[in-house]
């Protein structure tokens, strides 16, 4: 194990970090008492919004009357962009997401016009009353089509290294194909809300359901034409986020704002469902193709990789998230002569935005995609190709943005796994059991996970935090990050506990405010905790050095300075000298110590050139790997998860429980995607996989029943909170091996000779389409 | 008047929007914030309340989950609603809320109330569960966050078998406080609850425009998800004639307004085939309100239970107060949600004969996710063999493949009088499948994937039927 490096005044964690504590609000979450924002109590003067949506996917707004919306019983005012005194756009990055449809329609079920009535019903019956009248135009609904008109969101992005052209042409085999890979709905399962209180004169408090309070401060400050200073922005809790409260949890808070600040009351506006379903943007679908040349060993020596993302109409974060995807198409290996291609194309589609992993999923596919296609050409199996292709560690280790791969885990963290899963007996027994089963067919994977850590926009990697000491010595600990589930705000309490050694009840997390910290980042790129983790330990310190300070001179003992002071056990000691901590606190109170802090930190040694497509953009790589067994029905194309393996690197561990957690969660979400998760537009663009009734997440009986997962130990080598590591997206591609694992049943039936190409989702009837691809092979022949 | 106990409290309503769902009540009239709207459809659990009621005078305590969202009020009618806020006793957490905090089984927390109610009536059985019933029990709650694990160990922790909680300290008392409600004149001017059929006609003879509803898991997304309104409602439930559930000489006789969890066990009695099928269908709280008479009346085409009553020769019994009819499923459904009932009249019972000695029956649900899924497709086959593999008689009912519930009629045409066994039996089979439908594409499959599943499930039926010599598998899910 390696050295800690050494922290002023902080020491080895206490045992307040590294346990399972249970989420803070657990007890309230189990009994009902915790509240969301729809669970707030109401406002005397609350009056309920909602919004009018476009019925076509384009086209230019020849007429849109409300008149008939304001006629609807209990409505009480009604809004179009017409009536938004201040931006229009509520963009987060580039322009193009107006809060209301402006002279165009860019989606189908774009917010047109917002209604406000006495209940809830009423407002959401008014909507549908707008008499709307479109030219509709030729809706671009495709990738391929995109492309072909060169209609971006963005400029295209491009990285290499080596000399691809030269190194394929020198390969002993080559392969190319092309991979679809579906979007995914977030269906967290509190959908957007936002309720908004108009204050004395012009002032506005807005609680909401948001990743990025800070920004919903800003866009409504912009929206009502005032300035930031009049708007505060609370946010509690979420039932939720995965990245789709990121950006597009701001337009609901805007609208509600806007409401409010016109009618002088308090106005709610949550989407329904299938709503929230139609007008908030989800995981980009994409179209990625590969060229990959190796050698007979399977050895890559060159690869041309080509991510386009389905933008929808506009940017909102795809410029960033089609980067990741690009910083991903390795994974863990090592791509000598390589280019990387990266196209954001625009469709009329609602705006395609983060969700966990961003884009970091849709890129890692594609190597794991690549290594399953080489391994059929050598004959191998295919883990003897991932394990040949891994980054090494002194030696290829540079990723086609030039940044070295330094303390690489995956070689020994895969051949653990493969060992403690038994990978090559099953192996065995797998081939056995499919030589003799002709309906049902085994298939097993294990691949890996290195994702980068950090936001790739550098201005982000900055976190503040805010401490009161009470002096009663309990605490409230105020930091910019967002509680959504991930247990962010009970790492954050065990931080502050352990560095002044009280105990986890001394401390209170308090909601997230803009009226306490600042012009925070979006909890989001699974930095919560290594930023603002960060932040509160370097508020704790600031208020332990007054503390140390102030029982020094106390202590009055020349041979002891303030650095000798240590905070453990509810007491304060120097020496032979000893305090307890409410003693000392309340002393320091009367000598008018200040017993409070901000804190702040900013992430260390990142940067990337976008131009030369060079740099650092990640402070460190979290780490994983994964076996999956799965059964297919050769006839139905339905399959089962039978088994899965799973060892993670999550550093050393803040809190074990929570972090299994998010592989847990983040695995099962991750098997959603890859399979049962099918998001459908009809040809006109409209969304039909709606609602949850056709939108199909997994449920309980989906979890495998064998799930083993193992942290694997060891510390973060980067100075990171407690030499932890980040956890929030990476476990999410650990599902990766459920999709090789499909692919590797369905090969089975060529004798492992043909790759099988699988797009994701793989649903029963995408295996079974596969399947009949595979053509020679008909059912009949196999069971005969 | 609508009387229950809420939680600890008698409720009396006398006066409410008939569409009223129970969870608005609980969240806007009662402030009871807890209970979690997901969804507003019945899909996604966060609503789930359990409802507590005295069966028989006497007779213990029953828990049962329901989805809040898509239930009006008349269904707690005499009852006991429990909502997650009332579990815990004092500070003490009830053992499944313990057991979910043990277990880290709460992240983002917005589904937990509804996990918690589900665990709860999970609890209330009185059994240690296998992992499959917890699937069976929570399957209708999602939970985006934790990927279900530590929810599985904590209804394993909590579920023991002992059911020792402040609940069955007071039984006594809350079946006193039952009684106390005083059932009498049940029901609303605009949400009525007839107590016979005599009541039902008379009901429907003064309120033409009211809808009829039993479970209401159809008829309640028109007021959630359609935003209708719907000013008149007449609940079925409490006719005593819909409650029927009987063996006869010739069959099985189950009441159009009995709910799929209490004829279960009557039904897979006599027809174990069907197991699949029923856990498959929907979710438990969605069971425990949902009634075959609905699954029927409602006429989808991808509703599971029709294809089933089909292959077995089910019967519609139909009454409207003062005529009963007999109609056979095969000439129920006209047209696209279309039946042959008249504007007054309702399914009395659906009676379904006894199988065949020497029957073999298969039903067979393709859907994206096992559980809590609509089917793409649906497929019953019920053969009879006589001696050497002889086909007698061979019906089958087919959902997802058709504007209704079909049968393929030309199967048994053809194949009566054939040898089972044959390859070409089966092949023949193939040919009259791969034409008689023309199913659709939409959101679940598309046409080509239908069609495919039709003849694959024929396969599949033909495999598993004739496996005497050769033990294959042909199934990756296992439904005992
Ligand atoms: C989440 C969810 C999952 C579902 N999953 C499935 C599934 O897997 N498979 C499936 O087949 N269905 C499914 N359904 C649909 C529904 O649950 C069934 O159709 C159910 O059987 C309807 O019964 P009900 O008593 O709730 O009907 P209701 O909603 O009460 O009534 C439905 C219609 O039938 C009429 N009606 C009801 N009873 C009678 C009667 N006795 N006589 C005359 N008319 C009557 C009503 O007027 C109404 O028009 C699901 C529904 C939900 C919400
Ligand atoms: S709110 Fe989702 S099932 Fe009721
Ligand atoms: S804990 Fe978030 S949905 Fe279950």
């Amino acid at each position: 194990m390696r050295k800690l490096i050494k922290q002023p005044f902080s020491g080895n964690p206490q045992g307040k970090v590294g346990k399972s504590h249970p989420h803070e609000s657990a007890i309230r979450q189990v009994s009902g008492q915790a509240r969301y924002v729809d669970d707030l109590p109401q406002p005397a003067n609350l009056q309920f919004a909602a919004i009018g949506t476009s019925p076509a996917a384009s086209g230019v707004i020849k007429s849109l009357d409300v008149s008939d919306v304001w006629a609807s019983p209990g409505v009480s005012d009604v809004i179009t962009v017409e009536d938004v005194p201040g931006h229009v756009d509520i963009a987060p990055v580039f322009d193009g997401d107006p809060i209301f449809a402006q002279k165009h329609v860019l989606f189908h079920g774009q917010a047109m016009f917002a209604v406000l009535a006495d209940t809830v019903h009423h407002a959401r019956q008014a909507a549908l009353k707008a008499k709307i009248d479109i030219t509709p135009s030729t809706p671009c609904l495709s990738v391929d089509a995109a492309k072909q008109q060169s209609n971006f969101v963005r400029p295209p992005h491009f990285m290499h290294q080596g000399d691809f052209d030269s190194a394929y042409k020198a390969s002993t085999f080559t392969v190319q194909n092309h991979l679809s890979i579906g979007g995914q709905e977030h269906m967290y399962l509190e959908g957007q809300v936002s309720m908004a209180i108009s204050e004395e004169e012009d002032r506005v408090l807005v609680y909401t359901s948001s990743q990025h309070p800070s920004e919903v401060q800003k866009l409504i400050a912009e929206v009502l034409d005032c300035k930031l200073h009049k708007v505060v922005v609370d946010m509690r809790r979420m039932g939720g986020g995965f990245g789709g409260k990121e950006t597009q949890a701001a337009q609901w808070a805007c609208i509600a704002a806007l409401f409010a600040k016109r009618n002088q009351c308090a106005v709610k506006l949550r989407l329904p469902r299938m709503q929230d379903m139609i007008a908030t943007g989800k995981r980009h679908p994409f179209e990625n193709s590969y060229k990959v040349g190796f050698d007979k060993e399977g050895l890559i020596n060159a690869a041309d990789i080509e991510i386009n993302g389905n933008c929808g109409h506009s940017p909102d974060l795809s410029d960033a998230i089609v980067d990741r995807a690009m910083f991903h198409c390795d994974n863990g290996y090592y791509l000598e002569n390589v280019k990387v291609a990266g196209h954001r194309c625009r469709t009329n589609q609602v705006s395609h935005t983060a969700y966990r992993g961003f884009g970091g999923p849709q890129g890692m596919i594609v190597a794991e995609a690549m290594m399953d296609a080489i391994a059929r050409k050598v004959g191998k199996d295919p883990l003897s190709v991932r394990k040949l292709n891994l980054y090494g560690e002194n030696q290829r280790n540079l990723t086609p943005y030039g940044m070295t791969v330094e303390h690489n885990l995956l070689a020994d963290l895969i051949n653990r796994l493969e060992n403690s899963s038994d990978y090559w007996a099953r192996r065995d027994a797998i081939s056995k059991f499919n030589k003799h089963s002709p309906i049902v067919k085994k298939g097993l994977a294990l691949t890996p996970v290195k994702f980068g850590i950090s936001f790739t926009a550098k201005h982000l990697n900055q976190a503040g935090a805010l401490l009161h000491v009470y002096t009663d010595g309990s605490m409230q600990i105020n930091h910019g990050g967002t509680e959504m589930g991930q247990g962010l705000h009970t790492k954050i309490g065990q931080i502050v506990a352990n560095e002044f050694g009280i105990s986890l009840h001394d401390v209170e997390v308090t909601a997230t405010r803009t009226d306490k910290v600042p012009n925070t980042s979006p909890t989001a790129a699974s930095s919560g905790t290594d930023l603002n983790g960060k932040a509160a330990q370097n508020a704790c310190i600031i208020v332990k050095q007054r503390l140390a300070k102030f029982y020094t001179d106390e202590v009055n003992d020349l041979n002891l300075t303030a650095d000798n002071v240590i905070f453990a056990d509810n007491k304060v000691t120097l020496g032979e000298n000893s305090i307890g901590f409410v003693q000392l606190v309340q002393n320091a109170y009367i000598g008018r110590v200040s017993l409070s802090s901000t804190g702040f930190y900013k992430t260390p040694k990142i940067h990337y050139d976008r131009n030369t497509g060079n740099g650092r953009p990640f402070f460190y790589f979290a780490y994983g790997a994964s076996v999956s067994e799965v059964a297919i029905d050769t006839l139905t194309g339905e399959y089962k998860v039978e088994r899965v393996d799973i060892l993670h690197d999550v550093g050393r561990s803040l809190n074990p429980a929570i972090d299994i957690g998010q592989i847990e969660g983040g695995f099962i979400q991750g098997m959603g995607w890859l399979t049962t998760e099918d998001l459908k537009w009809d040809d006109s663009g409209r969304l039909m996989s709606n609602n949850p009734a056709t939108y199909k997440i997994p449920a309980i009986g989906d979890t495998p029943e064998i799930f083993n997962v193992d942290l694997y130990a060891r510390d973060n080598d980067e100075d990171s909170i407690y030499h932890s590591k980040a956890v929030g997206e990476p476990p999410l591609m650990l599902a990766n091996s459920v999709w090789c694992a499909i692919k590797d049943a369905i090969s089975s039936l060529t004798d492992y000779q043909i790759d099988p190409q699988l797009p994701a989702p793989a649903t029963p009837e995408a295996v079974l389409n596969c399947i009949e691809s595979l053509g020679n092979i008909t059912i009949s022949e196999r069971i005969e | 008047m609508i009387s229950f106990l809420l939680n600890d409290k008698a409720v009396h309503i006398d006066a409410t929007q008939a569409d009223t769902t129970l969870l608005n009540y609980l969240r806007e009239e009662c402030a009871l914030s807890g209970t979690k709207e997901g969804c507003a459809s019945g899909d996604c659990g966060a609503c789930t309340v359990v409802v507590a009621q005295a069966n028989k005078p006497g007779s213990a305590l029953e828990y049962r989950a329901l989805n809040s969202c898509v239930t009006f009020l008349s269904a707690v009618h005499g009852k006991q609603l429990l909502t997650v806020e009332h579990l815990a006793d004092g500070d003490t957490l009830h053992p499944v809320q313990a057991a979910m905090v043990d277990a880290h089984g709460s992240q983002c927390g917005f589904c937990t109330p509804g996990f918690i109610m589900s665990m709860f009536a999970l609890y209330q059985q009185g059994e240690a569960p296998s992992r499959e019933k917890i699937n069976v029990a929570l399957g209708g709650n999602l939970c985006r966050c934790t990927g279900y694990r530590p929810i599985i160990d904590a209804a394993l922790a909590s579920c023991t078998g002992t059911v020792d909680d402040k609940f069955y300290a007071n039984r006594a008392t809350t079946v006193t406080q039952l009684a106390d409600l005083h059932n009498v004149n049940a029901g609303l001017d605009n949400l009525l609850m007839p107590t016979d059929r005599i009541e039902l006609a008379s009901a429907i003879g003064k309120h033409p425009e009211a809808r009829l509803f039993a479970g209401s898991t159809d008829l309640a997304l028109e007021v959630t998800q359609q935003l209708k309104t719907l000013p008149t409602l007449i609940s079925l439930t409490q006719v005593a004639e819909l409650q029927v559930l009987q063996e006869t000489d010739l069959g099985i006789n189950i009441g159009g307004a009995v709910p799929f969890s209490k004829m279960e066990a009557l039904l897979l009695t006599h027809f174990p085939e069907l197991h699949e099928l029923l856990d498959r269908f929907a979710s438990t709280p969605i069971r425990n309100q949902a009634t075959l008479g609905g699954n029927v009346a409602n006429a989808s085409p991808i509703g599971d239970m029709p294809p089933a009553l089909l292959a077995l020769n089910a019967r519609i019994q139909v009454d409207n107060g003062q005529a009963r009819r007999d109609i056979p499923i095969g000439e129920f459904f006209t047209g696209y949600r279309q039946t042959l009932l008249q504007k007054n009249e309702w399914i009395e019972a659906i009676f379904i004969p006894y199988k065949k000695t020497n029957s073999k029956i298969s039903a067979y649900k393709i859907s994206k996710r096992q559980e809590d899924d609509i089917s793409a497709v649906c497929a019953v086959f019920n053969l009879t063999l006589g001696e050497n593999n002889i086909i007698q008689e061979l019906a089958s009912g087919f959902g997802g493949v058709a504007a209704t519930p079909v049968s393929a009629i030309g199967l048994a045409a053809a194949l009566v009088g054939k040898d089972w066994s044959q390859s070409a039996t089966f092949e023949a089979g193939k040919v009259i499948l791969s034409q008689a439908f023309n199913p659709i594409d939409d959101v679940r499959a598309s046409a080509t994937y239908r069609q495919t599943m039709i003849v694959n499930l024929w396969k599949r039926f033909w495999l598993q039927s004739n496996q005497q010599s050769h033990k294959i598998e042909t199934r990756v899910h296992a439904y005992e």
